[in-house]
Formats: structure tokens, C-alpha cells, sequence
């Protein structure tokens, strides 16, 4: 009696689990290739042999080439994407470097420090935040302007880092979670905490640090607004970003389009790999550590 | 967060009626050499020989007051007017040609005062500065202590002061790149800098709150247009990060499910189209959707529709459009956030639950949802202001388009911050751009402090239970 008892419910939710399964598999697949087609379709058509935006009537290509990617890197009379892409490398890399400088700097001041003036810059941090980020963009462009550097790419370096400040509290959210005690037993031994700051603090920071770091490389590849507002016209200083979306404007995009797909492709690989390496960090920075449960 | 406590005007104002407080003590406890330090900066300090920091403040106030007298003094005087003569052309009879005479310029005269202005703060500071340096010199004297040496003060930049050393340069950048052009653009809004106002041909000038009665109701077009891009915008935010939340948390709940396989695979699929920066796949998106792009050649081929479908030309399916691409981007963002914090949640609950009769749906309203609203609550705010102004989305997939008659400047699908920033680059109506920022600006603010009282206050973190 018990035993069929145990048996006929136990058996229903078996089959009845392996029915939701099966819907959650059909529904996991249909959404994969929902999300994985736009994406290959840009791969495939960064190798289409045929110009043009668009085809014909027909979707996929009739003739594969590699010559789009040889034209992105050769063909740099008009639209010199290797340049765009030492650019953007240049911006990158020192406006990550000051960037995460500065976050360190004002969220450990911020976190660990004690002084007069803490709580009123936090609060005018707080307020400043909120401002819609280019709605200044005009402004900073004239000052740029009077010091004589718009259009260059030390301009956009400063426009990425020279605020980063701002952005603090991630950073300061894990400093807090770091023990005051080993502070404590610093000082007592002498340490300044300029010392403490540098030899235990920022090594015991390494995940966010990382996560600080990698998003303030990203920012200029994928920025679109504040360098197109500092570089104007000058193709010269372009970033890929602005390269790529000048190849879609009405007189380029027919001769240029499988060029852009190529371009899109190459830009994209260095920030998916970065993005994956930093995906575990990203989700703690993001929801403030509340992960770490 | 725990620092929001005691905030508002008092947290900010009373560092500085202390700093007045203190001044007035020194002056009525100091000798004449403190005094001194009133009138000539660093005086006090270099009578007692600490003679660096006497020199720095000396060289602080003759730097200053050359600088208001040779410079500042020229563009401050105008800031009432914002200039008054126009550049001009005069007539050269001898040489026959036209001469252009400099006039003034709005623009320069606002942003080299406001630039005074800063000048003048940081002077201030320094000023309150040389006034406790010298009362502490005092102080020291009358107590016998010597008076520290170069060394001291450069090691106690790094421990005692480590915060003025760590903040200065963060500070600077955060003056000059966002606090004083946003104060520009806050003036701006209260002037007629338009684009029939372009210094130097043109000068513009204060016209108090005009602009923002012109954009509340008494411009017709100018508030029409205002009011609905105001209404899309927060319907688009509400979608773009509420409906957008809930998919990718049902997304993360099913790839989590027990007795899935692959989960990382699947996991990896959703990444990858993250990866990919947004401004690729929204410029892609925009030509799969165009009326000859591949997504219409599918449905025709399909035999689905006979005509192509206006995606991204017809006013209502282009909102439809740009949420739903929108959905494709933010979907696995959610997924990744949210999968980390739904493992999180105690099995034993869903066990007690289970036990208690509830079925999947009565666990997802009363134990999932509530646990991950509490969690990520900050993210989902922060999540909204972000929507509000999300300018890629937008501007990437439309760029604002279809083009509407009835609106000034916008089209169908402008969000405020692209009408914005289109006012800006392309028409040169500044007034009205920052007309706009303000008001965003008091919307997002409002928003996030609204939510934030209701949902955090009087809540102590980690107490979810």
C-alpha cells in the first residue's frame, strides 16, 4: 500500500518534471538562436563578396570574400580604420590607467579616511550624478577649445578620465566591506596610511580593481556622443566607433557596408574577450557585492 | 549608503559657518600678526617663520588679484548684460576695405565668469586656510613648540592629510570637466542663446525663466513636443527596465532550473551577445530592420506579408521596434545579474514552501521576487535613470526618426536626451537643450530619491529574512 502510494504521485511529478524540462529546452533553444543570429549574420556578411546594404531579395550571400577585411586595413584613403583602431587604443589605455587612478584615490579617501569635508563631497557627488552626462558637452568643448586641444585625442582622454572621480561607489561599497582592524594593527606598527593604502588595501582590492579597470578601457570603444562632439570633423583623430558609424552614412554605406561588418567584427573581438574575462567581476560591481551573499 | 543619514543642506552648509566661526575666533584671539594675515595672506605664517607655507599663500593672493584685475575683471563686468556691442564693420575710406571691429562675446564673457566665479572660491578657501595656518602658528609659539620642519608637513601628506593629497587631483577633474560646465549650462538655460543668438554676429542675453514657460505651455510647439517625448521617455523606461528585469530574471530561472544540462553553454550564449558592443548590433539591427533589410525579405519569402513592414518609418511600430531590440541587448545583462543572486536565495525556503502546498508560480510572487526586488533594488534605480537617458538605443536604431511635423526638432522616437543632444550638435538651440538637462536632471533626481526613501528607509542592510 505504501509503497504504491510512494510510487503513483512520486512517477506523475517525475514525468511531469521531465515535460517542463523539455519546454525549457525548446524555449532555451528557440531563444539562442534568437540571440546568436543577428550576430552571425554580421560575421557572415563581414565575408559577403556582394556590395550594397542590403540584397536583393534574397538574405544570405551568394559569394564569400575575405577582401573586406583586407580593404578595412588597406583601403585608408577615406576611412583609415587601422589608424581608428590606434586611437582608440591610445584613448583606452590612458584614460583606464587615470581613470582607476582617481577611483582608487577618492573612494579610499572617501572609505577609510576621516576629514571635515567627507560628508559634503559626497553629498555634491551624489547630486552631480545625476546630471545627464553630455548635457555639458558644449561647455567642455569650449574649454577644450580655450586650452587649445579640441579635436586631439588628449582631449578625449580627459574627457573620459578627468570626472571619473565621480564615479566612486562601487569601489568604496568593497572598501568597506574590508576589515578596519587590519588597519588598526597597522598604524599601531607604524605604518603610515599612505603605506596602508598601498600595501594592504590595494592588494587585497584586485577583483574590483579589475572591474574598475576594464570598464574605463571599454568606455572609448564604445562611446559614440562625446567624441563625435570633440573630433568633429577630423577624421584624422577618429575613434572606431565614430569610423564605423560615418561608413553607414547615406553616401558611404553601399560601397562601405561589408567593410563595416568586417570592422565591427574586429572591434568587437578584443571587448568580447574582455567582457568574458571580466563577466564574474562585472556581476559583483555591479549589484554592489550583494552576490557574495 | 548608510553615509545618506544625515544629508541635506545642513550636512552641506555647516562646514562653512564653521570655517567663518573659526575665523572670527582667530581674529578676536589673535596678536596684530595674526591680524596682519587678514589683509596680507601668509603673513602670519611667514612673521613665525614657516616660511614655505607663508610664500604659497602670498603668491596665492597676488596671483589672484593680478588675475581679477587684468582678466577676470573684464568678462565679470558684463555678466549682468552678456555684452553689448556687436562685432561691426567699418569702412576704411584710405585703404577701401571693411574693417571688423571686436564687439563682445556672450559666450566668452559667461564662461570666463563662471570661471572667475571658481577662481574666486578656491580663493576663498585658501584665505580661510591662511587664516587658521596663521591663528595654529600662534598657538604653537605661545606653547613653545617649534615649528614643523619641510619634512614633517610632506609626511603628513601622506598620513595624517593622505585625503588632501589623494583627493586634489580627482577634484580638479571633477571641477573643470563636470562642475563648471554643468554650472555653464545651468546659466545658459536662463538666456536666449539660440540659434538666432550666435556670438559674435549675435549676442545672446538673460531672459530669466522664459525658457521654461515656453516649454511648459507657453510655446506651443515647443511644449507639445516636450510633453509627449516627456511621456515616451517614461514609458520607455518603465519597459526598457521593469518588463526587461523580469525577462531576463525568468530567462536566468530557467537556464538555473534543476535538471538542466549545459547551463554554462547557454549561459555563454547570452554573454556573447553582450560582449559585442551595443552600438555594433543597434547599427546592425537598424539595416536587418529597414524596409528592403533582411528581415523583410524573410517574412516576404515566408509569404508572412505581402508588403514590406515599416519597422523603424511607422510612428507607433518604431516605439514597438526600439523596445523590443532594446529587449534583445538588456535581456542577458538582467540574465547575468540576476543569476548570481537567485542561486543565493536559502533552498530551505522553496523547501518550507513546497511542504506548504505552493506551486512554481506562488513561489516565484511570494519568495523569488520579493528576495531579488530587495537585493537589487539600488540597481534597478540605477537601471531606470540610465533608461531615461538612454541615448544609444536610441539614436543608434532611429537616430529619433520617423521625422514628425508636429514636434519641434523630434521625431516619433526621441527620448528627451536625444531631442536634447540633436537641439545641441545639429540646431545650436542651447537655451532650450538645457532647459531640457535641467529637467531631466530634476526628474531623475526626484525618481531616485522617491524610490530610494520608500524602499531603503529606516531598513538596516543584510536584513532580508
Amino acid at each position: 500500500m505504501t509503497k504504491q502510494l510512494g510510487i503513483g504521485p512520486g512517477g506523475g511529478m517525475k514525468a511531469r518534471a521531465r515535460a517542463a524540462n523539455t519546454a525549457i529546452y525548446i524555449a532555451l533553444a528557440v531563444l539562442a538562436a534568437i540571440w546568436i543570429t543577428p550576430i552571425a549574420y554580421l560575421a557572415i556578411s563581414s565575408f559577403r563578396a556582394e556590395k550594397g546594404a542590403f540584397l536583393d531579395g534574397y538574405v544570405m550571400p551568394k559569394g564569400y570574400t575575405l577582401g573586406n577585411y583586407v580593404r578595412l586595413f588597406t583601403d585608408t584613403a577615406q576611412f583609415d580604420y587601422p589608424r581608428w583602431f590606434t586611437n582608440t587604443l591610445i584613448v583606452a589605455v590612458f584614460s583606464c590607467i587615470i581613470s582607476t587612478a582617481f577611483v582608487l584615490m577618492v573612494a579610499y579617501a572617501l572609505s577609510r579616511l576621516r576629514f571635515r569635508m567627507r560628508r559634503p563631497i559626497m553629498n555634491i557627488a551624489l547630486v552631480m550624478g545625476m546630471f545627464p552626462g553630455f548635457m555639458a558637452i558644449i561647455a567642455i568643448y569650449h574649454l577644450i577649445k580655450i586650452i587649445g586641444l579640441d579635436k586631439s585625442l588628449v582631449a578625449l582622454v580627459l574627457v573620459y578620465s578627468a570626472g571619473a572621480g565621480l564615479g566612486y561607489y562601487i569601489m568604496k561599497g568593497f572598501f568597506d566591506t574590508i576589515p578596519r582592524a587590519l588597519d588598526e594593527a597597522a598604524i599601531i606598527d607604524g605604518a603610515s596610511r599612505f603605506r596602508i593604502f598601498w600595501q594592504i588595501t590595494i592588494p587585497m582590492s584586485r577583483p574590483i580593481i579589475t572591474y574598475t579597470a576594464l570598464t574605463a578601457f571599454m568606455a572609448p570603444w564604445v562611446d559614440f556622443i562625446l567624441a563625435s562632439v570633440i573630433m568633429k570633423d577630423n577624421y584624422q583623430n577618429y575613434t572606431v566607433a565614430l569610423g564605423l558609424f560615418r561608413m553607414l552614412e547615406r553616401e558611404n554605406i553601399y560601397s562601405w557596408y561589408t567593410v563595416f561588418c568586417a570592422g565591427a567584427v574586429v572591434a568587437a573581438i578584443p571587448i568580447a574577450i574582455l567582457f568574458v574575462i571580466m563577466q564574474k567581476n562585472y556581476v559583483e560591481g555591479v549589484t554592489g557585492g550583494a552576490v557574495k551573499g | 549608503m548608510q553615509d545618506r543619514k544625515k544629508t541635506g543642506a545642513a550636512g552641506f552648509f555647516r562646514p562653512i559657518g564653521a570655517l567663518f566661526s573659526a575665523a572670527g575666533e582667530a581674529f578676536a584671539h589673535g596678536d596684530w600678526k595674526t591680524r596682519l594675515s587678514f589683509l596680507v595672506m601668509g603673513f602670519g605664517c611667514l612673521a613665525r617663520r614657516r616660511f614655505v607655507k607663508g610664500l604659497l599663500y602670498l603668491a596665492s593672493e597676488i596671483l589672484f588679484i593680478l588675475y581679477i584685475a587684468l582678466f577676470g575683471s573684464r568678462y565679470l563686468k558684463d555678466l549682468g548684460t552678456l555684452g553689448t556691442v556687436t562685432r561691426s564693420q567699418v569702412w576704411d575710406g584710405e585703404e577701401q576695405i571693411y574693417w571688423y571691429v571686436q564687439g563682445d562675446n556672450s559666450m566668452l564673457i559667461l564662461l570666463y565668469s563662471v570661471l572667475s566665479i571658481f577662481f574666486i572660491a578656491i580663493f576663498a578657501a585658501a584665505y580661510f586656510a591662511n587664516i587658521r595656518s596663521a591663528y595654529e602658528a600662534q598657538a604653537e609659539d605661545a606653547a613653545g613648540r617649534p615649528a614643523p620642519g619641510m619634512r614633517d608637513a610632506a609626511a603628513s601628506l601622506l598620513d595624517r592629510k593622505l585625503h588632501t593629497t589623494l583627493l586634489a587631483l580627482p577634484t580638479l577633474g571633477v571641477f573643470a570637466f563636470t562642475l563648471l560646465p554643468v554650472i555653464f549650462m545651468i546659466l545658459m538655460a536662463f538666456t536666449n542663446f539660440d540659434r538666432a543668438h550666435q556670438p559674435p554676429g549675435n549676442l545672446f542675453t538673460w531672459v530669466g525663466l522664459q525658457n521654461f514657460l515656453d516649454i511648459f505651455w507657453m510655446n506651443p510647439g515647443k511644449s507639445k513636443t516636450f510633453y509627449h517625448l516627456l511621456g515616451w521617455t517614461v514609458i520607455w523606461a518603465v519597459f526598457a527596465t521593469f518588463v526587461n528585469y523580469l525577462l531576463g530574471m525568468v530567462l536566468a530561472l530557467m537556464i538555473n532550473k534543476k535538471g538542466i544540462r549545459f547551463k554554462a553553454f547557454w549561459r555563454t550564449i547570452f554573454v556573447l551577445s553582450i560582449a559585442v558592443p551595443a552600438f555594433v548590433t543597434l547599427l546592425l539591427m537598424r539595416q536587418i530592420l529597414q524596409d528592403q533589410g533582411a528581415a523583410n525579405v524573410i517574412l516576404q519569402q515566408l509569404g508572412l506579408v505581402s508588403q514590406p513592414v515599416h519597422f523603424l518609418t511607422d510612428g507607433f511600430l518604431a516605439k514597438i521596434s526600439v523596445i523590443l531590440v532594446n529587449y534583445w541587448i538588456g535581456i542577458p545583462y538582467s540574465m547575468l545579474i540576476t543569476t548570481g543572486i537567485l542561486m543565493n536565495i536559502p533552498a530551505d525556503i522553496y523547501e518550507s514552501a513546497r511542504i506548504d502546498g505552493a506551486g512554481p508560480l506562488k513561489q516565484f510572487t511570494a519568495i523569488t521576487l520579493p528576495y531579488m526586488l530587495f537585493i537589487t533594488t539600488p540597481y534597478l534605480i540605477t537601471q531606470f535613470i540610465a533608461n531615461i537617458n538612454n541615448f544609444n538605443a536610441i539614436y543608434f536604431l532611429t537616430s529619433g526618426g520617423p521625422l514628425s511635423l508636429d514636434y519641434y526638432q523630434a521625431g516619433e522616437t526621441d527620448l528627451l536626451v536625444t531631442w536634447l543632444y540633436k537641439l545641441t550638435v545639429s540646431f545650436q538651440d542651447y537655451n532650450l537643450a538645457s532647459t531640457i538637462g535641467i529637467l531631466l536632471f530634476v526628474v531623475c533626481s526626484v525618481v531616485s530619491l522617491v524610490t530610494f526613501n520608500i524602499t531603503m528607509g529606516g531598513r538596516k542592510e543584510e536584513t532580508f529574512a
